[in-house]
């Protein structure tokens, strides 16, 4: 889910270190108390019952899809050089 | 949504399975560690799609599944005690005890039963209920335990002195190795469950590596990084090899998130504990420690575990220990379905025995 919003701070341990993320128009509030890097507005976080244990930079996200899409388009070179549709 | 979408993308996926069918080269078993992962891959449909040779079993990657009987028991006997609330994730709340009543009975009977989506939400409750002791339920692994040891920090913090956890908590690489060390088990491979290691890092399997041989490989939920982990699998099996890979780059670092691992290590200390279905594995549930043992249920009502059977004829146990299947178990369709279970399995949304009934074997 995509942040939107930051209250406190890194080091603000008792009014709360929350961060509001939004999915498709829904905007919630999650916890950061426990996540492993501090994030900023745009960062994704991946949240698990209401804290936020990872943050990732979309550029993450993309390097894991560009493997996947590489890992894809060697199959489909294969099959053309087999002839395979 | 972004960056979901993309990994769900059938023109990814497609050319991956084909990549698979190519890289099983010769017959080989993995466990899928997580539950999550058994139901992503039961609700994609993805089990039907694998090329023969390869057969997933699941493991005991389902937190409310290998909840003991005895500790069902002692969590329905705090409840039954006057003037506390009982705080939960909601798939516990059916979970049958050993004598066959379940949190939602004692609900049904006037315990004071809040399901919740956040152990943060349990101290709205202690707030909104101060001559109540708010009990929330600790059940879950190391993707659960952060948020609850900084919610316990936030108590502290906050002076909340009506609210305490009941810990159940458990770590996975205690009860793999439990596992491995079973001769009946033959498994080539682990796909190693992906928010677990977020936390704990794809590192944490290395030792697998080294005393099983295992070939282990850390893999997300989406269809497609499902498919890329097993094809990282079968491509290692085939090969002879056996190395921790990590198919989850995304979320999952060598050496996981060191925050939450020190807010865990504050507040929790390892402790042996009972599995359901694997009996008692040495320092594999997490205690709350003495310094935080104002906001420990087990002290702070004296709760007793007293050894329970499991349900008669229930093969939980058999199922969370990848020797058998649903369909096996005498119960399965029959006495035991989700809208009347008898066995954790079946409860949890999870559970293997929950994933056979829904999308078939």
């Amino acid at each position: 889910m995509r942040v939107v919003e930051i209250q406190g701070s890194p080091d603000d341990f008792l009014s709360g270190q929350i961060a509001v993320v939004d999915a498709d128009g829904i905007r919630k509030e999650t916890r950061l108390d426990v996540v492993d890097r501090w994030p900023d507005i745009g960062d994704y976080l991946i949240i698990h019952a209401g804290f936020a244990i990872h943050t990732l930079e979309a550029k993450e996200a993309e390097i894991n899809l560009r493997l996947m899409r590489e890992l894809a388009e060697n199959v489909a070179a294969l099959e053309n050089a087999d002839g395979r549709s | 949504m972004k960056y979901l979408d993309e990994f769900r993308d059938q023109t990814l996926a497609a050319p991956l399975l084909d990549e698979l069918r190519r890289s099983v080269t010769r017959p080989f078993r993995i466990m899928e560690v997580c539950g999550t992962h058994t139901m992503a891959i039961f609700r994609n449909g993805l089990r039907s799609l694998l090329p023969e040779g390869l057969e997933l079993i699941s493991g005991p990657g389902c937190p409310v599944c290998v909840t003991s009987a005895s500790h069902i028991d002692a969590i329905l006997s705090m409840a039954e005690q006057p003037k506390v609330r009982i705080a939960l994730f909601g798939d516990l709340f059916r979970v049958p005890g050993s004598n066959g009543l379940s949190l939602a009975h004692a609900s049904s009977q006037g315990a004071k039963v809040d399901i919740v989506y956040s152990p943060m939400d349990s101290l709205e409750l202690a707030k909104r209920h101060p001559d109540e002791l708010i009990i929330f339920l600790g059940v879950g692994f190391e993707t659960t335990t952060p948020g609850i040891a900084a919610t316990i920090m936030a108590a502290q913090n906050n002076n909340v002195d009506n609210f305490a956890v009941f810990s159940t908590h458990k770590v996975m690489p205690p009860p793999l190795m439990a596992l491995l060390n079973d001769p009946e088990l033959q498994i080539d491979g682990l796909l190693c469950p992906g928010h677990v290691s977020t936390i704990i890092g794809a590192g944490a399997y290395q030792p697998l590596v080294e005393e099983y041989g295992l070939a282990c490989v850390v893999g997300g939920f989406e269809p497609a990084d499902i498919l890329q982990a097993l094809i990282m699998l079968a491509r290692q099996v085939g090969q002879g090899e056996a190395r921790v890979e990590n198919a989850y780059t995304r979320a999952v670092r060598w050496e996981g998130n060191a925050r939450a691992q020190q807010m865990v290590s504050k507040i929790f200390e390892p402790v042996d504990t009972e599995w359901r279905g694997l009996g008692t594995i040495p320092l594999s549930g997490l205690a709350i420690r003495d310094s935080y043992a104002q906001f420990d249920a087990e002290k702070r009502l004296d709760i007793k575990l007293i050894p329970a059977e499991e349900p008669r004829g229930c093969r939980c146990g058999e199922i969370l220990k990848g020797k058998q299947r649903p369909p096996q178990c005498p119960l399965f369709g029959t006495r035991c379905t989700p809208g009347n279970p008898v066995g954790p399995c079946m409860v949890s949304s999870e559970g293997t025995c929950a994933a056979f009934y829904k999308y078939g074997g």
